[in-house]
């Protein structure tokens, strides 16, 4: 993976980005797998190497297929990116083993999720109980924020389509690839 | 695309499978992984294969901009509604063990409704965005 992230970032030619991030997202999705994160690793396969690998595609067919070349080289960005990815990681040292069952997440909410998620709902998947009975009020937080991403998205390009092209149906042009 | 033959055929027999897979994801997300969300992304991945394949135009035709849109505010209704509808019955925003007489099967229930209302949103915002972006003209200037 941490190939991948070289290779993309080193990349000029678009279309090679989009493809390897795309598999970046499938490598990702078997790792979450592989901690036993089922439910994530679905959505990551589906809508990182899926839906986002096309739409990017889609976006690509509209620009340039080649990254045009900065005019000069960003040292101060790297610095401050390498700077807070390196802060980051020295916090990462800080908490406790992957492994520990006596971390405070453990010993918080989730041995309550654990044990009484499907007597109280019944519903065997707790991933599922949480996410919509206990954290309904989150998830319904969260399809909100969808729906303002959708409407956003079609507050700022229907305007532009309307004035370029008015019937907006094209056969054909349906693809990206 | 639209002209090969085997995408076509190819095309034509996965579509009702990944929507009974969807439709698997979306009801059976109480018991295995999955749910509404994924379902949801899974309803749209097959439209916006369709769309891939048979162009754009074709898609629109099978999922016309209309209904894509009134899916993207259903949605967010039918969650709502569902926790308005516990409200009625005399719990709290949400509550779901009012909806049934029994609470395990008012709380199966309440999920039930939300994790629907999740599919049909977030289905309707990734096809209406794929449209978007699909049936934008290119850039004069792009190469």
């Amino acid at each position: 993976m941490a190939a991948l992230v070289l290779a993309i970032v080193g990349m000029r030619n678009l279309f090679a980005v989009v493809v390897l991030a795309g598999i970046y997202s499938f490598l990702m999705a078997t790792v979450l797998v592989a901690l036993d994160a089922v439910d994530v690793a679905m959505t990551e396969a589906a809508v990182g190497a899926g839906i986002s690998t096309v739409l990017l595609l889609a976006a690509l067919h509209l620009t340039r297929g080649e990254e045009v070349r900065p005019p000069r080289r960003a040292v101060l960005p790297l610095v401050v990116s390498l700077a807070v990815g390196g802060a980051l990681v020295y916090g990462s040292l800080g908490l406790p083993a992957f492994d520990d069952p006596a971390a405070p997440i453990h010993a918080h909410v989730a041995p309550r999720y654990l044990d009484e998620a499907k007597r109280v709902t019944g519903v065997p998947n707790v991933v599922t109980a949480v996410l919509a009975s206990y954290r309904g009020f989150d998830t319904l937080g969260e399809t909100t924020v969808v729906f303002t991403a959708g409407v956003g998205v079609i507050a700022l390009l229907r305007r532009r389509r309307v004035s370029r092209d008015p019937d907006g149906e094209r056969p054909g042009n349906g693809g990206a690839s | 695309m639209t002209g090969d033959l085997i995408l076509r055929v190819v095309a034509k027999l996965l579509m009702p499978f990944m929507l009974v897979f969807a439709l698997y994801v979306q009801f059976h997300g109480e018991l295995g992984p999955g749910g509404g969300f994924q379902a949801g992304v899974i309803i749209a991945a097959t439209i916006v294969f369709y769309g891939i394949i048979f162009g754009l135009g074709a898609a629109r035709r099978l999922m016309p901009d209309a209904l894509v849109e009134s899916m993207v505010a259903a949605g967010v209704l039918l969650y709502a509604g569902t926790g308005i509808a516990g409200l009625l019955l005399g719990g709290n925003f949400l509550d779901y063990f009012v909806l049934d007489p029994d609470p395990v099967h008012g709380q199966e229930r309440g999920i039930f409704w939300v994790e629907v209302g999740v599919a049909v949103t977030v289905s309707g915002v990734m096809i209406k965005i794929f449209y978007m972006f699909a049936g934008r003209s290119r850039a004069p200037d792009a190469g």
